[in-house]
């Protein structure tokens, strides 16, 4: 029984990890429509509507989201804005599952195009680019100086899941560089990439440049020459199904302001 | 009514049957039978989600699709090393927990069983902290064999043995309590060596739950997924098991994702089976 039991944990794992989300904003939603005054005049109500968001967005804006969320929470008082970070063809699987999210930003234009084409979002916007670099623990126990390095037997390298936007990445990159790449182990998504790195436990590990830059002094970074590299366009949208569209739209559109896009730069994103 | 007249004749199994029937003829209170029916729906109908969702059509070209194969034999040798290490090292602990008393046996006792109640990913992150290349234990390994264990298939065998081997002990340990000392004093009286005895009479007498805690042991084992991933990584081949492909297959493969999760079902099938006089006849679970 205890099998049964485990079997069922694995398959419900994604759609427990969204419905534990939801849980929060749903009773939120009937406490405002009923306590708000504004809400009863339908003129106002979209421009008063407060609430909570939840934000689904890639691994790889851990830092820069976290931080635009609390901007943006200082400019709309009453709003809060939740995350749930992962990889995003992870969060692509359970938007199209149906969990609660009210915006996404993908990692990579295919996984949005899923959920765009499954109609859970539309107008997808992009906002922000991101090109790869090489972590290396700050030692460097394996002499990493080149990209071609990854390629040696002896350098334990990890990289992402083939269908992470991370791992797509990384893919192109030894493409170009006319080099197989057999990694140790293949992360669910780049920050577990990153932290594999920072604990030493591989040699070496492809990630985002704003990665490397959020690490600071816990890894070392290895450039990968222009002629190799490779990129990933961030799109972002709302969810069709959201309660909050006017919030959701707020955010996207403060990600797409000088003002995000000042935290963006900031963080190493280039510009779309 | 004859029958129950004399219950003194009725061996101990069958009076268990007996009473087992009582209890099941008695009619249910309705305040109960709502929420029984409820627990009822709730732990059957996801499993009929599973076997109505499946690609019964192209269930075979799903499993030997992507790394399916490959996760299914890393999953059964890997599970069954585990079971092997639990056995020759867990039943001597489990003859220490049972048989001895010291100073802090008690702390010993809560300690070796911990994994049985810890999250799995909690053990995982411990067993990085510990064997990893730069961990307390692994940084020597490292640089003194030249032997880093994370991401091998050894670091599966060892998240999978942490988590599994608690429950083969308590197993064993409470067959050894419940065991009659008679024999192996009697063996003892005869001259027979304290590992004699041990082998030639313990070991006899614990084996129904020797093998019910092994076969629990090994199916905990092949379930293991959160101080693998966490320990062990993932890659196909080499520590990617079964649970951890049925993870990412449900991202780029459902099909596949399904057919895995079928074929665990069925393992797990054959595993109540084969327990099927422990826990189907209800009383104690282990």
């Amino acid at each position: 029984m205890r099998r049964f039991a485990l079997t069922m944990v694995a398959l419900a794992a994604v759609a427990v990890a969204g419905c534990s989300s939801s849980s929060s904003s749903s009773p939120a939603s009937s406490a405002t429509s009923s306590s708000a005054p504004a809400a009863a005049s339908s003129s106002s109500s979209a421009a008063a509507q407060t609430g909570t968001i939840t934000v689904f967005a890639a691994s790889s804006l851990l830092g820069t989201f976290t931080e635009l969320g609390k901007q943006f929470e200082a400019a709309h008082p009453g709003d809060t804005v939740k995350f749930s970070f992962g990889a995003s063809s992870t969060l692509a699987t359970q938007i199209k599952s149906g969990a609660p999210a009210d915006v996404f930003a993908s990692a990579s234009t295919k996984n949005m195009d899923e959920v765009v084409t499954a109609g859970d979002a539309s107008n997808p916007q992009n906002f922000a680019k991101n090109i790869m670099e090489i972590a290396v623990p700050p030692s460097n126990p394996a002499h990493v100086t080149s990209v071609t390095n990854l390629a040696s037997s002896a350098v334990k390298v990890a990289l992402c899941q083939p269908q992470v936007p991370c791992g797509v990445v990384a893919a192109k990159v030894f493409k170009n560089a006319k080099i197989t790449v057999k990694p140790v182990t293949l992360q669910p998504d780049v920050k577990s990439v990153l932290t594999q790195v920072e604990l030493g436990n591989v040699d070496a590990g492809v990630v985002y440049v704003t990665d490397v830059m959020a690490a600071g002094a816990k890894v070392k970074s290895v450039t990968i020459p222009a002629s190799d590299e490779a990129s990933t366009l961030y799109p972002i949208a709302t969810i069709s199904n959201s309660k909050y569209q006017s919030i959701a739209q707020a955010f996207v559109a403060y990600v797409l302001s000088s003002a995000g896009q000042q935290v963006l730069t900031a963080a190493g994103f280039e510009k779309p | 009514m004859a029958t129950r007249a004399a219950p003194s004749r009725l061996t101990a199994r069958e009076r268990g049957r007996r009473a087992a029937r009582g209890s099941a003829s008695r009619s249910v209170p309705a305040p109960l039978l709502g929420p029984a029916l409820i627990a009822v729906l709730f732990l059957i109908l996801p499993l009929a989600g599973l076997l109505i969702r499946a690609p019964w059509g192209r269930l075979g070209a799903a499993l030997s699709g992507s790394h399916a194969t490959q996760a299914l034999v890393l999953s059964f040798w890997t599970a069954s090393v585990s079971t092997a290490v639990s056995v020759v090292i867990g039943v001597p602990l489990a003859w220490v927990l049972a048989r001895t008393t010291f100073p802090g046996q008690r702390l010993l006792r809560s300690l070796v069983t911990l994994p049985l109640v810890l999250p799995p990913v909690v053990g995982g992150v411990a067993l990085l902290l510990a064997f990893g290349r730069t961990g307390f234990v692994g940084r020597y390994l490292d640089s003194w064999f030249g032997l880093t264990i994370p991401f091998t298939a050894l670091a599966v065998v060892m998240a999978e043995t942490f988590v599994a081997m608690p429950f083969l002990i308590i197993t064993v340990e409470g067959a050894l309590r419940s065991a009659d000392q008679g024999f192996e004093e009697a063996a003892a009286t005869l001259g027979a060596k304290r590992m004699t005895v041990f082998r030639r009479v313990t070991v006899p007498l614990i084996a129904p739950s020797l093998g019910a805690g092994a076969v629990l042991c090994w199916a905990r084992a092949l379930g293991e997924f959160g101080a693998t991933i966490t320990f062990a990584g993932s890659f196909p081949g080499q520590t990617e098991t079964m649970p951890i492909a049925v993870y990412y297959a449900l991202e780029n493969d459902p099909d596949a994702a399904i057919a895995l999760s079928l074929v665990l079902l069925l393992v797990s099938v054959v595993v109540l089976v084969s327990l099927r006089d422990r826990w189907l006849r209800g009383g104690s679970p282990l």
